[in-house]
């Protein structure tokens, strides 16, 4: 048996010398196209900075502590829309967390499985919707319902409040950081509810049932065993909706009102950076102090997405590490 | 009873002393279903108030599967069902309107790897405590250093309780998953291969353990090792296919079965 099957081995033995067989073009190939990543990456980065370079130079420093954006006496300043960016970003996490942990908690504890199924299916679909969506259904139903009886009812009960009052103050415009917190809130829950289900499932059974064995309830088990082993993976989840809420452009454009203005009014118009960019790049001629500072914006832009990018990367990968010891 | 084999006296007197003792579960005709699969058919069985019963046999045989029934733990999952009878406490747990979380405080149960909770050693005992009862402070501690003295534990941990649970020994989160059970003081304790992942010298533990708790509680323990079902149980039921072959006191059991599978099983010649 083994003497035949050396004898077969010797026959069939493949030519020792390299015949070109495409292999090395296709690794050629591969190997750019990876590194094109790396180019548009860098090519981006410096775009931005050197476009930027001429705001950072003419204001320094100032530039991003002041929040004046006049292009008549051509002086700008990125406070404003880094406010609104970091604000409306941070409604729309207050919104989206509770209800991404609601769904995540209900698919993975609750909902029978073909429920379950469908409703998973339906959050992904949300997460497909083109924002350009979000923004019509948040300007056309949205600002009118804000300004109309959600700002009215609003003042009518903490119009008198002492704290409360400035959050509500401001005319009912209907824009405004709030509404803009809503529809973000509504477009990142797909992204944090698929990352909290996937921890969730992730968490070993028999943890699960020993929780159960003990005569925990479902909210117990959630509370007290789920959420404190999946903790970082929950928080890298968040982080994550974060990053993507703060770069939304075109939903947000719509609803936020355009005003480069720092306030405590929940109802006031506001600006994010990625608004402000869209709305005022058609109006900013070539070489101007203007353009090199929606550029400038811009660079701010990436850096705080990279960053929040790269917490959400070690709290996950954490969470992995984790994960990997207790199985 | 007939055609009972030869037995010595000692064995018939272990026999009549487990016969005598009263029933603390009482599986009646159960057939249990995952989906379309039936995994037991027509279970009959009793356990006896604080002994051990031993429940042997093949991989797939159905002995877990009884085991989650004991305490519907099957209930966490759509599609398992079971009919029949179980009789605990004067009622049928396979009926509707019981409160799981009350029967699973009183059957309690053991899984085959340690489970800690991600909290400290002190929390993990605390736990199933807090969920049922409101106690003072010092009685949760006193609850807790109970819990952990029962399984051996105490000194070895006394130091360190608030110290995580998953820092300790393969063999030392077990004996602290036993004492997150007891604590919660139930009456039935189900053990789903306790020591299977275990080194010897925790297993030989975990059995001496059994030995003192079986005078409290009341023990179900699934086992692949025969050695371990010889050792610690007093009755053994012999699961095959999702049957319930043959069940006996122990030293009958080990040493004149009355099925021929049985003692194919216990001498190793299949499973």
């Amino acid at each position: 048996m083994d003497g035949s099957a050396e004898q077969s081995a010797v026959a069939a033995a493949p030519q020792i010398t390299r015949r070109w067989d495409g292999d090395s073009l296709f690794r050629t190939l591969v190997v750019l196209t990876g590194i094109s990543v790396l180019v548009v990456l860098g090519a981006i980065i410096t775009i931005m900075v050197t476009g930027g370079w001429k705001a950072f130079s003419t204001f320094g420093p100032s530039f991003f502590v002041t929040a004046v954006w006049n292009p008549v006496t051509q002086h700008f300043g990125a406070v404003a829309p880094v406010f609104g960016t970091l604000a409306s970003s941070f409604l729309g996490l207050l919104i989206a967390v509770p209800l991404a942990f609601g769904t995540a908690f209900w698919l993975t504890a609750l909902a029978p499985p073909a429920v379950s199924s469908v409703i998973g299916m339906a959050v992904q679909l949300l997460a497909a919707v083109p924002s350009i969506i979000f923004g019509m259904w948040g300007f056309f139903v949205l600002v009118p319902v804000m300004a109309h009886y959600v700002q009215p009812t609003a003042r009518h009960m903490f119009g008198h409040v002492p704290v409360l009052s400035a959050l509500v103050s401001g005319a009912p415009f209907g824009t405004g950081l709030l509404t803009a917190g809503l529809v973000l809130g509504v477009m990142v829950v797909p992204s944090i509810t698929a990352v909290m289900r996937d921890v969730f499932v992730s968490m070993p059974a028999v943890l699960r049932e020993s929780a159960y064995g003990l005569g925990a309830t479902r909210w117990e088990v959630m509370r007290r065993v789920v959420l404190p082993w999946s903790r970082q993976g929950v928080v890298g989840g968040i982080v994550l909706g974060m990053g993507r809420a703060m770069g939304e452009t075109m939903a947000v454009t719509f609803v936020i009102g355009d005003s480069n203005h720092i306030g405590w009014s929940l109802f006031a118009p506001a600006n994010t950076i990625a608004s402000l960019i869209a709305l005022e790049f058609p109006e900013s001629p070539a070489g101007s102090l203007k353009l090199s500072s929606l550029m400038a914006l811009g660079a701010i832009l990436m850096a705080i997405s990279f960053v929040t990018l790269w917490c959400s990367r070690v709290l996950l990968s954490r969470g992995e590490v984790k994960a990997g010891k207790r199985s | 009873m007939q055609g009972k084999p030869l037995a010595d006296a000692e064995t018939d007197a272990a026999a009549a002393a487990l016969s005598d003792r009263p029933i603390a579960i009482q599986v009646n005709n159960l057939d249990f279903y995952y989906g379309k699969t039936h995994a037991l058919h027509g279970i009959t069985l009793g356990f006896p108030e604080r002994s051990v019963t031993g429940m042997i046999g093949p991989s797939g045989c159905g002995k877990s599967t009884l085991l989650r029934v004991l305490n519907r733990m099957y209930d966490l999952y759509p599609g398992q069902r079971a009919t029949g009878e179980v009789l605990f406490a004067g009622q049928n747990i396979l009926g509707n309107g019981l409160d799981m979380n009350a029967l699973r405080s009183r059957v309690g149960m053991v899984f085959q790897k340690p489970t800690p909770f991600p909290m400290s050693i002190y929390d993990n005992i605390a736990f199933g405590i807090r969920l049922h009862e409101r106690v003072s402070r010092s009685e949760m501690d006193g609850r807790v250093e109970d819990a952990l003295r029962r399984v051996a534990l105490w000194t070895e941990v006394k130091d360190r309780l608030q110290a995580s649970a998953t820092a300790l020994s393969g063999g030392q989160q077990q004996r602290l998953c036993i004492a997150r059970t007891i604590a919660v003081r139930p009456e039935v304790i189900l053990l789903d291969e306790p020591t299977s992942a275990l080194d010897p010298v925790s297993t030989a533990r975990i059995e001496e353990l059994l030995d003192e708790l079986k005078t409290e509680f009341t023990i179900a323990i699934v086992t692949h090792n025969m050695q371990q079902a010889a050792r610690c149980a007093d009755q053994v039921a012999f699961f095959y296919l999702g049957e319930l072959v043959e069940v006996d006191s122990t030293a009958r059991m080990f040493t004149a079965p009355r099925e021929s599978r049985t003692q194919d099983y216990i001498t190793g010649r299949f499973g």
